[in-house]
């Protein structure tokens, strides 16, 4: 069973977490246009790669952000959600 | 010789003395006991062997030959490998059944047959397979089932009696097999020499170190291949000493791993239990498994590995043979004779595939034993004895320059054994599994590990490394690696040993011959013939030919094949062996029974605190959610449609109390409290007074409507939120998850399982509340949609003025300590009222009355709000809340479909529609039923359905298609179908 770093609660295995999607910026709802926002609520980039995502500890209700490889099914960091934390690693 | 009369043969040659007559003096380390003797049965005969004993050691050692008959062609089988490998030496116990015979150990009064006969080992009929082999083409099973199809049925017949192993007792009863769960610092998987030099070298930093053989005992290649020799007792000795100081590090013998799972997460068995082990490195020393030669009936009993030879002498002191025929490829053939021939065997030749050049200097060793060696010649086929029950010679032959059999030049050669010593193939399905690739090294003839994933080490023969005080060094260096990657995570390295002197594996020992029978995998009959067709036929990858020919799919999984398959595969191509010639390795290593992996039958269940009082009401008891949850109070009654009838009709003329604690209670405190529930929910709290409640509706952001609940003010700062029973968990994550997003200054918490809660509803519901609490219920002080807070039952509650089931009715949360005394006080209180307790089905009943909808009943997956008539309780014009956006889209396009309410017929009395029934127009679906129950206060069936914009005026017609097919007349009907005015929930 896989081991995830929680960024409160340290290494527990991946049955204590749930998965919460992929990290995704909302655009600004009141200047998007319909296209845009059709975007933003219903494609997902399914592509293997590198991946932001949200993960939640359950037991202890911390969501937080880990940096995924899905193709190598490798998590290369996880910290807690900040409005700077996900604007400064937007380019990985 | 008939088989009859080999059956009587070995019946008189089967020795009667203790332990079997063919036992050697004692070996050095041997593992058998010869102080305890063990009696068994096998096949209706009675011997004995020894304790520490293999099943198949004892029958060999009391001179039974044949120990089961193959799967396909019912051909006589004997010991193979004596690794865990020999699948057609498999037996049945009266309460077991595949248990393999050259692992499993003896145990006194056992009664073994052997698995795959009909009629028994001697006289199983189905021996005449074999003379029908060559009317079984490779492919067979896909042949015989593709054309003609009409004969389909007449194949599936026979072939189901053909296939499979063994029988169960289908009557047996399981038993409990529990789980055990353990972490270390450093796993080393075999307890060869490298395996030994690892968990020292680990084990001497102080780390916790787990070191795990699948055999009864460690030491490895070290117990059998040349145990005699000096320099193996003194390293065995010494590393075993290491081991036995070394308090931290723990080794677990005749325990298999089974798998190796992502984050180093492994799968242990051993005869009780599978232990699930994570750990912080793993060294993977599990070396080689030997391979035999192909040749022309090189599946009879007593031809076997050289190994399996060397393990009957070593482990068990049994001697193989009486005469041998050495098939060499390596050098390993030559130290295997040495043992042979101190066991006494006469080494009657050595057939070396190698020409002199290459094979000198190991033949040397053999001189003085005065064995006659035979350079650049193969063992050719094979003289079968007794009905196939053993050999009387070898049939040898020369072989070209390119390695090919001479057929013209072969000449025969008594003996009653054949050894094969040709190579070896790395036992890397875990390495594999871990996420390693093999590469060819041409150096050893052998797949080496290429690369190593962090945390994953391996040494010894599975990296090519023969040469033992090379081993040594390869798993010191290995276990100090694990140990340095544990303490400091440091990055996985490796060292090359590079191998000297001549391959420890031969690169094409197999030998084509016309008659065929020359047998690549023992467990499936796959025969040579069988790959030249498969790949004729186009199945020519490694995958594709495992699948068609099955090779390696028996309960061997090709252990002793899949290595020859690619060396085939690669000749057949005319190329070297490539990564892809061998299959994908997956979890399991060997096969596990089944009961090691039944796990217990778990289901999250949770009871609100006052369960018990719902048993004694003779509540009957369904799930919603992970809660169980009363469905109705049936006592006596004598139909559950009867007690739930009598439920609703006490909501509605009495009183009736339910409990709702499974209900979401979540509280939102602090500064943006209130701009949180905003944003959250599709209506506005933001002018709600301080002790008022509204309903709110949850949308997610693409509109669709996943929740709702009510919202009550408690102060400026604080709303209490309810949520869904099924939806609640789900809720409070995605409020934990916007609440970071949104950076607002609000605390959560999830007080679900730390209130009770109930709704006492009817017109007797004020009367029957009076009597347990001073709060005023008066219908000025204490409106419709009001919130109080007070004293229930002496215990501290939040009293709410809301009606579900649309009656004048209350909702009360108290700690959940105070459940019962809630309940018991009410129930008290309500027995002049005739108050009786209701459960979810009458809820449902009188809900629907009302024409309030369920989310997720009369929702689904994709319904909006203004569908579902959820408009008013959408504040569209508010700055922000979740769906917003998209509902406003949704709003602009053509509405698709609306969920009305339709009546049947008063006179109806044929099946109720139930929701997923279909709305049909014209032979067309046109909608969908949500729900649907007999409404005893309307006294007529009524519903709810999703219908077309253009059928939802009252009064139109719509046909359902109920249970069995049949269509029903429905009309229409205005929401609520029960007092519209709302003067019975909301009035005085």
């Amino acid at each position: 069973m896989k081991l995830i770093s929680c960024p409160v609660n340290g290494l527990r295995p991946l049955q204590e977490f749930s998965y919460g999607g992929e990290f995704r910026e909302m655009p600004e709802p009141s200047s998007a246009s319909d296209a845009e926002w059709a975007d933003y609520v219903f494609n997902h980039d399914g592509a293997p790669g590198i991946k932001r995502e949200w993960w939640y500890h359950i037991a202890s209700g911390v969501w937080f952000i880990a940096e995924r490889d899905t193709l190598k099914d490798e998590i290369m960091r996880t910290y807690l959600y900040s409005h700077d934390s996900c604007r400064t690693s937007r380019d990985i | 010789m008939t088989v009859a009369e080999q059956a009587e043969t070995s019946e008189t040659t089967a020795a009667h003395g203790a332990g079997g007559n063919g036992r050697l003096p004692p070996q050095p380390g041997e593992w058998i006991d010869r102080s305890r003797t063990l009696n068994f049965t096998f096949e209706n005969q009675s011997v004995s062997g020894f304790a520490g004993d293999a099943i198949s050691s004892a029958l060999w050692a009391n001179g039974i030959r044949v120990l089961g008959r193959s799967f396909k062609y019912h051909r006589p089988r004997g010991i193979y490998t004596l690794a865990d490998h020999d699948c057609n030496a498999l037996f049945q116990t009266e309460s077991a059944t595949n248990i393999r015979g050259d692992v499993t150990p003896l145990a006194d009064g056992m009664n073994l047959k052997a698995v795959n006969t009909f009629g028994g080992l001697r006289g199983d009929w189905a021996r005449f397979m074999d003379w029908f082999s060559a009317f079984l083409p490779v492919g067979f099973y896909y042949k015989a089932f593709h054309t003609p199809r009409f004969l389909f049925p007449f194949w599936e017949r026979i072939m189901r009696r053909a296939a499979g192993l063994g029988s169960v007792d289908p009557g047996r009863t399981a038993a409990a097999t529990p789980k055990a769960y353990e972490f270390c610092d450093v796993l080393v998987v075999g307890a060869g020499p490298a395996g030994m030099a690892a968990a020292i070298a680990a084990g001497e930093t102080g780390l916790r170190v787990v070191l795990v053989d699948e055999n009864p005992g460690i030491g490895g290649s070290l117990t059998y291949q040349r145990p005699n020799a000096d320099d193996t007792r003194s390293r065995f000795k010494e590393l075993s000493h290491k081991l036995d100081a070394m308090p931290n590090v723990h080794v677990r013998t005749s325990t298999t791993v089974g798998g190796c799972y992502v984050d180093r997460w492994l799968a242990l068995f051993d005869e009780t239990r599978m232990t699930k082990l994570r750990t912080g490195g793993v060294v993977f020393a599990t070396g080689c498994a030997e391979q035999p030669a192909v040749f022309r009936n090189n599946d009879l009993p007593g031809i076997m590995l050289a190994s399996a030879a060397q393990r009957l002498i070593g482990h068990y002191a049994v001697k193989p043979f009486e005469s041998v025929v050495m098939v060499a490829g390596n050098s390993d053939a030559y130290r295997a004779a040495l043992d042979l021939h101190r066991a006494g065997v006469r080494i009657a030749a050595v057939a070396d595939l190698r020409s002199e050049g290459e094979a000198a200097e190991a033949a040397a060793m053999i001189r003085d034993v005065g064995a006659e060696v035979h350079f650049r010649h193969a063992v050719y086929d094979a003289f079968p004895a007794n009905g196939m029950a053993g050999i009387r010679g070898a049939v040898l032959c020369q072989l070209d320059k390119a390695g090919r059999p001479r057929p013209e030049s072969v000449f025969p050669i008594d003996c009653d054994g054949i050894a094969m010593s040709v190579g070896w193939a790395p036992a890397a399905q875990l390495l594999y599994q871990a996420g390693v690739r093999g590469k060819y090294d041409g150096n050893v003839e052998q797949l080496v590990p290429e690369n190593l994933p962090a945390g994953i080490f391996a040494a010894g023969r599975v990296c090519g490394v023969y040469n033992l005080p090379d081993q040594i060094n390869d798993g010191t260096h290995a276990g100090t690696a694990a140990a340095e990657y544990v303490r400091d995570g440091t990055e996985s390295t490796t060292i090359f040993i590079a191998h000297e002197g001549p391959p420890p594996s031969h690169p094409y020992p197999i030998m084509p011959h016309a008659a065929g029978k020359n047998f690549v995998d023992l467990d499936e009959d796959v025969q040579l013939k069988d790959f030249e067709n498969s790949v004729q036929e186009g199945f020519d990858n490694s995958e594709l030919l495992k699948r068609y020919s099955t090779v390696g799919m028996g309960p061997s999984q090709g252990k002793h094949a899949i290595m020859n398959t690619a060396r085939c595969l690669a000749f057949l191509h005319n190329r070297g062996i490539a990564e892809g010639d061998l299959t994908t390795s997956r979890p399991f290593y060997t096969p596990v029974r089944i009961g090691h992996l039944a796990g217990r039958n778990f289901h999250p269940l949770r009871r609100t605190p006052i369960h018990n009082r719902h048993e004694a009401a003779h509540a009957e008891f369904m799930y919603a959610g992970d809660w169980q949850r009363p469905a109705c109070y049936r006592g006596d009654r004598r139909s559950r449609t009867e007690a739930i009838r009598g439920e609703v009709v006490a909501v509605r003329n009495q009183v009736g109390l339910i409990d709702i604690g499974t209900l979401g209670k979540i509280d939102v405190r602090g500064p943006d409290a209130v701009e949180f529930v905003e944003r959250l929910y599709t209506g506005r709290i933001a002018k709600l007074k301080i002790g008022m409640t509204r309903y709110l509706a949850m949308c997610d952001e693409s509109g669709v409507v996943v929740d709702d609940g009510i919202a009550a003010r408690l102060a400026e700062d604080h709303v209490y939120l309810t949520a869904t029973t099924s939806g609640a968990s789900a809720v409070v994550r995605e409020m934990r998850r916007w609440a970071i997003l949104w950076g607002l200054n609000v605390s959560i918490i999830n007080h679900t399982g730390q209130y009770a809660a109930f709704n006492l509803a009817g017109p007797a519901s004020r009367k029957v509340m009076s009597a347990v609490t001073e709060v005023d219920l008066e219908a000025e002080s204490f409106p419709y949609l009001g919130l109080r807070l007070g004293a229930v039952c002496a215990a501290p509650a939040r009293i709410m003025r809301v009606g579900f089931v649309g009656e004048l009715g209350y909702e009360i949360h108290v700690p959940a300590q105070f459940a019962g005394r809630l309940w018991d006080g009410l129930m008290d209180a309500g027995r002049d009222h005739g108050i009786r307790p209701f459960g979810v089905e009458a809820q449902r009943v009188l809900r629907l009355e009302k024409g309030h909808i369920i989310i997720g009943q009369d929702t689904d997956g994709l319904t909006n709000p203004f569908e579902a008539g959820m408009g008013p309780a959408v504040a569209r014009k508010k700055p922000f809340f979740i769906g917003q956006r998209s509902l406003s889209i949704i709003r602009s396009r053509p509405e698709t479909r609306r969920l009305i309410g339709f009546t049947l017929r008063t006179d109806y009395s044929g099946p109720i529609p139930k929701e997923c029934h279909l709305v049909i127009a014209d032979g067309e679906m046109i909608g969908r039923v949500t729900s649907g129950a007999e409404s005893p206060t309307l006294s007529r069936v009524i519903g709810l359905a999703y219908v077309p914009p253009d059928n939802t005026e009252p009064g139109t017609m719509l046909t359902i298609r109920v249970d069995g097919g049949m269509l029903v007349e429905a009309a229409v009907a205005r929401l609520p179908f029960y007092d519209p005015e709302n003067t019975r929930q909301a009035g005085g």
